[in-house]
C-alpha cells in the first residue's frame, strides 16, 4: 500500500501513560488512513486498550501529539474526540435489548418533529427511514428495524453498534474485539462490514486477538508490545508467524516483512 | 421491510389478518406478550364472579368498581414510571396520605381556597419526589432503601399535620366533587367520542405518514381492527356507565393521566430515555442522556401522582384520618402495575398496565366483598395473582432470551 506519502486522519507521535508505577504507553506512535484497515493486536497488557482509550479521550495522555488530518489537535474528553469523528465500539456494544433497532441507532440524538426541550416529540418516520437507508448502506441484515435488540443475533447487534458509530459523520471507527463469542457465519457478517466501512472511505482500527481474522480483513497490522510500538507490518507481505513473533517477542529483529517506513520507531527500539 | 425482501432469512411480513396474526405469534413465543395475560386474566376473573353473583356485572357494581381502583391506578401509574427505570418506590402510598393531609389541612385549617389547597397538596408530593430522586442519584443509594426510609417518615410527617384531632373532615365542594361528580349521559358520549376521535387520528395519521415516507405500515384493516376494538369498547364503557349515575369525573381524571403518560413515554424524548435506562443505564449514560436528571424526574413525577392518588381517596372518603395512605395503597398499587404487564426488571411495560393491573386486583377485592368471603381469602388470592404475575414476566424474560439466539 502507498499510504507513507499521504497524510494520516489521525496520528499519535510519541504518546507515553503512566498509571502510577506501570508504563502503559512509552513513546507510542500510531497512525490511521482514510481508506485504511488498521489491526492493532498485542497480548494482553501490551497497552492496546490504553491506546485506544487515550484515542477515545477516556484517558489523557502524559505527554505526545495528536494531529489530526495533520493539523495538531486536542483530545481531553470523549467529547473532543467525538467531534473529531472518531467513534468507538466497545466489547459491550451499549445497546438496550429492550429497544429497537431504530430507537439505539439514534440515542440519546432523537430526530424531533416538534422540539419542546425533553417532552419534544419524536420523528420516527424520518429516523426509521434513515435507518433503513444506513443500514442499506452497510448492507447490514436484520429482519426489521423495528426488531428489539434482545431478539437479534450477536454478529446482528455488533452490525447496529458499528451502524451507530459510523451514522453520526464518523471519519474513524475503533473496533474492539469485534468478532470475540461470534460464530463463523456472524464473524464473516462483521468482516463484511469492517470492508464496506473502509470501502467508504473510513478509517477503521480493529483490536482483535484473533490473528485468522485480523489475517483476512486488515491492511496494516500494528503491534504492541509492553506498552512500546514494535513494528507496523503490511499485512500482505507478513506472515502470521513473523506477526507472532514480535508479539511474543521472540526474534522479533530478524522479522523480514516489517516495513519500516511506516513503523517509524520500530526498530529503533530495544527490548530486552 | 419491503427494502430488504430479498434475504431469505428475513421474516416477511404478510398483510391481512393472516399476517397480522403471524406477527402476533411470533411476538408471543419471542416474550413480547404485553398485556395478553392480563387481559385474559381479568376476563376469566369476570366471568367466575359473574358466575357466582350475576349481579358483579351490573352497571351499579361496575360504577362503583371503576370508583375503588381511581385512586390506586393514578399511584400505579407513577409506579410504571418508576418500574420501566429498573427501581422502587415504596413511599408512594405514606406519601400519598400526607399530600390529602397537606391539602386538607390548608384548606380546612388554614382557609387557603380550595383549587390553592389542591395545588398545595400536589407541590408537596412533587418535593417529596424531588427530594427522594436527589437522595437516590447523589448519594448512589438504592431506591429500595431511601423510599423505605420516605414510607416511614412521611407517616409520621401526616401524623404531625393532622395534629392532635386525627381525623379531619372535608367540607369544601370543589374538593369532594373530584371524586364524586358524574357526568350527564351526554357529556359522557362527548368524552367517549374524543377518546376514540384520538385513537382514530393518531392510528390514521401514523399509518398514512409511514405509507407516504415508504415504510411498512400497517394494513388498513388492522387499522381498521384496532379502532374497532377500540370504540366498542369506549361504548360499553360509557353505556354501563351512563345507565347507572354517568361516567364519574375520577374515571375521566384516571384516563386523562393515563393517555397523557402514555404518550410521553411512548412518543416523547423524555419517555425513550426512561426506557433506555431502564433497560441499560450504562449504554444511556454513554449515549448522553443525563441518567440523574431523568431518575430525579421521574421520582417526582411519581410522587406528584401519588399525591394526586391521595387527594381523590380523600375526596372519595370526605375526610383523611391517620391512616390515609397506609394499609394495602402501596402493596396495591406495585401490584397492579406488575399484574398490568410491566417488568420488573425495567424497560418493559406501558402506562395501560396501572388500569389494567388496578381492575385486575379491584375486582377481586370487589368480588369478594360482593360474596361476603373472609379478607383472609381475599388477600390469599390478590397474593395468588401477584405471584402469577410476576412468574409470567420471569418466563417471558426467559423466552426473549431463548430467541435473542
Amino acid at each position: 500500500m502507498a499510504v507513507a506519502e499521504r497524510t494520516p486522519i489521525l496520528e499519535l507521535r510519541g504518546v507515553s501513560k503512566r498509571f502510577g508505577a506501570v508504563q502503559a504507553l512509552t513513546d507510542v506512535d500510531f497512525e490511521v488512513y482514510a481508506g485504511e484497515v488498521v489491526g492493532l493486536v498485542g497480548d494482553n497488557g501490551a497497552g492496546k486498550s490504553t491506546l485506544i482509550k487515550a484515542i477515545a479521550g477516556i484517558y489523557p495522555v502524559d505527554s505526545g501529539e495528536f494531529l489530526f488530518e495533520g493539523r495538531p489537535a486536542t483530545i481531553h474528553g470523549p467529547n473532543d474526540a467525538t467531534h473529531l469523528g472518531i467513534s468507538t465500539v466497545y466489547q459491550d456494544l451499549a445497546l438496550c435489548d429492550n429497544l429497537d433497532v431504530v430507537a439505539n441507532l439514534y440515542l440519546g440524538r432523537e430526530t424531533a418533529a416538534r422540539r419542546l426541550g425533553p417532552l419534544s416529540v419524536i420523528d420516527e418516520v424520518s429516523m426509521e427511514k434513515r435507518a433503513i437507508d444506513v443500514l442499506r448502506g452497510l448492507s447490514v441484515k436484520i429482519p426489521s428495524v423495528r426488531t428489539a435488540i434482545a431478539s437479534l443475533s450477536g454478529g446482528q447487534r455488533q452490525s447496529v453498534a458499528v451502524a451507530r458509530s459510523v451514522m453520526w459523520d464518523a471519519r474513524i471507527v475503533i473496533l474492539d474485539e469485534p468478532t470475540a463469542a461470534l460464530g463463523v457465519a456472524q464473524t464473516a457478517q462483521v468482516l463484511d462490514l469492517i470492508r464496506r466501512l473502509r470501502d467508504q472511505g473510513l478509517g477503521v482500527v480493529v483490536i482483535s486477538h484473533n490473528l485468522a481474522d485480523v489475517f483476512e480483513v486488515v491492511d496494516r497490522i500494528v503491534v504492541l508490545r509492553l506498552g512500546r510500538r514494535v513494528g507496523s507490518f503490511d499485512v500482505h507481505a507478513t506472515s502470521r508467524e513473523q506477526v507472532v513473533a514480535a508479539i511474543t517477542g521472540a526474534e522479533w529483529g530478524t522479522v523480514p516483512g516489517e516495513t519500516s517506513a511506516i513503523g517509524g520507531n520500530g526498530p529503533k527500539e530495544t527490548l530486552s | 421491510m419491503s427494502t430488504m425482501i430479498d434475504d431469505s432469512r428475513l421474516i416477511a411480513e404478510q398483510g391481512g389478518i393472516v399476517g397480522a396474526w403471524a406477527a402476533f405469534r411470533r411476538r408471543v413465543s419471542q416474550g413480547e406478550i404485553g398485556q395478553l395475560p392480563v387481559i385474559i386474566g381479568l376476563a376469566v376473573i369476570w366471568a367466575i364472579f359473574y358466575a357466582a353473583q350475576p349481579a358483579f356485572l351490573s352497571a351499579g357494581n361496575l360504577t362503583n368498581l371503576m370508583l375503588q381502583i381511581a385512586a390506586v391506578g393514578t399511584i400505579s401509574v407513577g409506579i410504571v414510571l418508576i418500574l420501566l427505570l429498573g427501581e422502587i418506590d415504596l413511599s408512594v402510598g405514606a406519601v400519598s396520605g400526607l399530600c390529602a393531609g397537606v391539602m386538607t389541612v390548608l384548606n380546612v385549617h388554614t382557609g387557603i381556597p380550595a383549587p390553592l389547597a389542591i395545588l398545595g397538596g400536589l407541590g408537596a408530593g412533587l418535593l417529596i419526589g424531588l427530594f427522594q430522586g436527589f437522595w437516590i442519584t447523589r448519594f448512589r443509594i438504592p431506591s429500595f432503601v431511601v423510599t423505605l426510609a420516605g414510607l416511614l417518615a412521611w407517616q409520621g410527617a401526616l401524623l404531625f399535620v393532622l395534629g392532635k384531632t386525627g381525623t379531619i373532615n372535608i367540607q369544601d365542594k370543589l374538593i369532594i366533587g373530584l371524586a364524586n361528580t358524574f357526568f350527564e349521559p351526554v357529556i359522557g358520549w362527548v368524552l367517549g367520542s374524543v377518546f376514540v376521535a384520538y385513537v382514530v387520528v393518531g392510528s390514521v395519521l401514523t399509518r398514512r405518514r409511514r405509507a407516504a415516507a415508504g415504510l411498512a405500515a400497517s394494513s388498513w384493516t388492522a387499522v381498521g381492527l384496532r379502532i374497532g376494538v377500540v370504540a366498542a369498547l369506549v361504548l360499553v364503557a360509557v353505556f354501563v356507565l351512563n345507565s347507572d349515575r354517568g361516567v364519574p369525573s375520577a374515571v375521566v381524571f384516571l384516563i386523562g393521566i393515563i393517555v397523557v403518560f402514555d404518550y410521553v413515554t411512548k412518543r416523547t424524548r423524555f419517555g425513550r430515555q426512561i426506557f433506555a435506562i431502564g433497560g441499560n443505564a450504562e449504554a444511556a449514560r454513554r449515549a448522553g442522556i443525563n441518567v440523574s436528571n431523568v431518575r430525579v424526574a421521574v421520582f417526582a413525577l411519581a410522587s406528584t401522582l401519588a399525591a394526586w392518588g391521595g387527594i381523590l381517596a380523600a375526596s372519595r372518603l370526605l375526610a383523611v384520618h391517620q391512616g390515609a395512605g397506609g394499609g394495602d395503597v402501596l402493596l396495591n398499587a406495585i401490584a397492579s402495575a406488575v399484574i398490568g404487564g410491566t417488568s420488573l426488571f425495567g424497560g418493559r411495560g406501558t402506562v395501560w398496565a396501572a388500569l389494567l393491573g388496578a381492575l385486575v386486583i379491584g375486582s377481586i377485592s370487589n368480588g369478594m366483598d360482593l360474596l361476603s368471603l373472609e379478607p383472609s381469602v381475599k388477600f390469599m388470592i390478590t397474593g395468588g395473582v401477584l405471584l402469577t404475575a410476576v412468574t409470567i414476566d420471569a418466563l417471558a424474560r426467559r423466552g426473549r432470551e431463548a430467541s435473542g439466539r
